[in-house]
């Protein structure tokens, strides 16, 4: 039976991990290459890289870096952040990333996703939502949450998917920080209106939280968070057997 | 010394680093007298199956890896690469593969139930059919990562693995020196390297 997929996502900028605490035996938590080790070998199932870097030469150090991660583990890695371009997706695939997520860029250019699938297939390509209720419609947001755009997010979603978006990563804005748990009603939306896998961020603030994520909605395929596993909050060997003994399909 | 086929399907990047990292000499070749001189094969491949095709018979690769699999070369073939080991696909059409191993590759639709997504993405374990020496550092029910849309059927003979996906799917086959798995060993961890591992220490049909 296919697993679910326990996915920490780490903030890159100017080639070091934003934030993170230091783990026993972890000498450097902001070098991407020794965090990435130590997540792959306490059992993630993938990683997310997101470049939060503004300027050129940071983006090239990332390339860089990831290049790096790449030679160093192999599980699948996710590459977000400054995606706006065709050749963005080339530069980052071709230093061994496996997916592509964007978020404002398919905003800006709604061609991106078609030409993206279209050039390295749909399950290369990721749409990252971050959605945010707005009188009680679920609205689009771009510029990292800081722009409503105004858009209904379920049809955005279903339109990304329909030019080719193999995977949707959806971040709730109402439950992001907030540690009570993942936004499910949204979730649930977004899982009846699309046939590819959803991935869930935002509001992880415990072990139980994944528990009730994958036991109410037995679509959403992986829970993605940051903060809880860099904190040391959630180790995730003791997530993935939790998870297990719950009845969770988990590769252990 | 491996040779990886470049053929301009997918990315060969992680390929070759997880060669490397588990020592083997690795070289990205379409060149056919390299070929001819490694002591192992390995065919990558993304993408869609007749593109693939069209470009390995374009650059005559289609025929040196035949020959060479025909000499007793090991060869492994990896996603599409498996697939195209095979006589033919049904994916928008039907054609050709490489006739290595016989049956055809069509959507995992036809056999999984209802509901499912597909393709499917990500981890699934291994269920063993049969022993191979491509298996010797894993066990069975270990985890793999998969993404396909696509499967091997009507290849009972050389199916040594499947995995079960709503119903039970080809996950690695094998007729003499020819493998081919369908998920992907370089995105599988440990499991994966040790697959791979196997697979340049294997010495042929008979040898060592």
């Amino acid at each position: 039976m296919i697993t679910k997929r326990i996915i920490p996502c780490l903030d890159v900028k100017n080639g070091r991990v934003v934030k993170g605490i230091n783990f026993e035996g972890l000498s450097d938590v902001s070098s991407p290459v020794a965090l990435a080790k130590y997540y792959s070998d306490c059992g993630a199932d993938e990683l997310v890289f997101y470049d939060i870097t503004a300027s050129a030469e940071g983006r090239q150090l990332f390339t860089d870096i990831l290049c790096e991660v790449a030679k160093t583990i192999f599980i699948p890695l996710t590459v977000g952040g400054g995606i706006n371009t065709v050749a963005d997706f080339d530069r980052v695939l071709k230093c061994g990333a496996d997916k592509v997520s964007v978020n404002s860029g398919a905003i800006r250019n709604p061609d991106l996703v078609y030409e993206a699938a279209k050039r390295y297939g749909n399950q290369c390509v990721v749409i990252s939502a971050d959605v945010k209720r707005v009188d009680g419609v679920f609205r689009v947001f771009a510029k990292g949450g800081r722009e409503n755009t105004g858009m209904e997010a379920i049809s955005w979603i279903r339109r990304c998917v329909e030019n080719g978006a193999g995977e949707v990563v959806l971040n709730s804005i109402d439950t992001d920080g907030v540690k009570h748990g993942f936004d499910l009603e949204m979730l649930d939306a977004v899982c009846n209106a699309v046939d590819v896998p959803v991935i869930a961020s935002g509001g992880a603030g415990c072990m139980e939280d994944f528990v009730t994520l994958f036991q109410t909605l037995p679509k959403v395929d992986a829970g993605l968070a940051a903060s809880i596993f860099h904190f040391g909050e959630v180790a995730i060997p003791d997530l993935k057997r939790l998870l297990s003994s719950a009845g969770i399909p988990m590769r252990l | 010394m491996v040779a990886m086929i470049d053929y301009g399907v997918g990315n060969l990047f992680s390929l070759k680093s997880s060669l490397i990292s588990i020592g083997a000499e690795v070289v990205v070749t379409s060149d056919r007298d390299t070929i001819r001189t490694a002591d192992h094969i390995l065919l990558p491949g993304v993408g869609a199956f007749e593109d693939a095709a069209k470009k390995l018979h374009d650059m005559g690769l289609d025929t040196i890896i035949k020959e060479e699999a025909g000499n007793g070369k090991p060869l492994l073939g990896i996603c599409l690469g498996m697939q195209l080991l095979f006589d033919k696909s049904l994916e928008y059409g039907v054609h050709e593969g490489l006739g290595l191993i016989h049956g055809e590759v069509r959507p995992i639709a036809e056999k999984i139930p209802e509901g499912l997504k597909i393709p499917q993405i990500g981890w699934n374990a291994l269920r063993f059919r049969k022993k191979s020496p491509l298996f010797r550092y894993i066990k069975d029910g270990d985890y793999v990562y998969f993404v396909h849309s696509y499967a091997a059927m009507d290849c009972d003979d050389a199916v040594i693995a499947d995995t079960e996906y709503g119903a039970y799917l080809t996950a690695a086959v094998a007729a003499g020196n020819v493998f081919g798995c369908q998920f992907h060993p370089e995105k599988s961890g440990a499991v994966g390297l040790n697959i791979l591992r196997a697979f340049v220490e294997y010495g042929g049909e008979g040898a060592r």
